[in-house]
């Protein structure tokens, strides 16, 4: 009798954890289609960098962004999506197209804040690359890691790279213990719960394909850092595979927690929302 | 067959099996009283685990003191290049 119980638990964990996980296995080992020189000389990577009042932090990234990409050799173009900032985000950006072109520049301003989703939606309407890169203007997330998310994407012809912060050398600067238990937690129970074959849900430090993004923007609904989470997980949902870089999180906002009880409230909206609909 | 589903599933196989022994449909030499506390057992182990998986990566996430001190670094490079090709800062770096 004892045997058969086991057997039939053994029957359910199989179920439960071995099959779903198979789905993800079938997603990455797609059949290797290396682009090879002359295809991924034709590659071209258009940042996407969604500002609001990011002033004094453009510059430095825009400059960080052509040293690297620069240094790196790849073919992109920089979209700055300004939701009308009221401290002259847009002029700063137009002294920067001054310096290194409208070609490599692009400036695509918005009259006043509207969502990120369509923010992206916005910029990918003006861009000319083939991927797209997401990241944020305010220099948490540094341009340094771009070549390594492209490098990692041409491995193995990822459907979508992601940073991560929770896995080999990524990490966190600026955090006290409080806001690490609550990150650590948070994505504990996100993993637990919805198996998304991705360690960091929640980070925007992301390469797509372009065809990958248009269609992931399509289906997603959610607002604020709830979007990132659903971007990802209906990237499982698809099937689309994705690859993990990572990625060191230079928090320069001080004191100011950005997960106050009613972002936690939001997070656990959002997870509940994608548990019952994926 | 969404997470929610899948979580039904396997806590209501779960569950059918425990009640076929709590009502003695199914016979085993387990103690009754362990098979009567068993799902309180198992949440208990589960959240010992939780928390010590959670507490482990808390304590082992990076702090990225090299990058951060890079960052700073490079921020100043920034500006002195910038400031070399013309570009006019809104305001004036922190003396430092």
């Amino acid at each position: 009798m004892h045997y058969y119980l086991f057997a039939l638990l053994a029957l359910l964990f199989a179920i439960a954890v071995i099959i779903p996980n198979l789905n993800i296995d079938f997603a990455t080992q797609k059949p290797d289609q290396n682009p090879n020189m002359s295809e991924s000389s034709k590659n071209k990577y258009s940042i996407l960098l969604p500002t609001y009042n990011e002033v004094e932090n453009l510059p430095i990234i825009i400059w960080l962004i052509v040293k690297y990409m620069n240094e790196s050799g790849y073919d992109y173009e920089v979209i700055i999506i300004d939701d009308g900032s009221p401290d002259g985000t847009q002029d700063a950006a137009k002294q920067l197209q001054k310096i290194y072109g409208e070609e490599k520049i692009l400036l695509k301003p918005r009259e006043k804040k509207l969502g990120l989703g369509t923010a992206y939606i916005h910029g990918m309407k003006h861009a000319t690359g083939n991927f797209i890169l997401i990241m944020d203007a305010d220099l948490s997330h540094h341009p340094k890691f771009i070549p390594q998310f492209i490098k990692k994407q041409q491995s193995k012809d990822y459907d979508i790279v992601s940073g991560t912060r929770y896995i080999g050398d990524g990490g966190v600067y600026g955090w006290d213990f409080k806001r690490k238990l609550i990150s650590r937690g948070a994505n504990f129970l996100t993993q637990l719960l919805l198996r998304p074959g991705a360690s960091d849900l929640t980070g925007s430090f992301r390469l797509y394909k372009k065809d990958v993004l248009e269609k992931l923007i399509k289906s997603c609904i959610s607002k604020g850092y709830v979007f990132q989470m659903e971007m990802i997980v209906r990237a499982r949902q698809f099937s689309y595979s994705v690859g993990e870089v990572p990625i060191s999180f230079v928090d320069r906002v001080y004191g100011e927690s950005k997960l106050g009880g009613s972002e936690i409230f939001q997070f656990a909206k959002g997870l509940l929302y994608l548990f019952a609909t994926t | 067959m969404t997470k929610l589903v899948e979580w039904l599933a396997v806590f209501g196989a779960l569950g059918a099996i425990w009640l076929s022994l709590v009502t003695n449909k199914v016979e085993t030499n387990f103690n009754p009283t362990l098979i009567l506390y068993s799902p309180v057992i198992f949440v208990a182990l589960f959240g010992v685990y939780a928390a010590t998986v959670v507490l482990y990566r808390v304590c082992t996430f990076n702090n990225c003191d090299k990058a951060a001190a890079q960052l700073q670094e490079e921020i100043q490079a920034a500006r002195t290049d910038l400031a070399a090709r013309g570009f006019q800062f809104k305001h004036q770096p922190p003396t430092q």
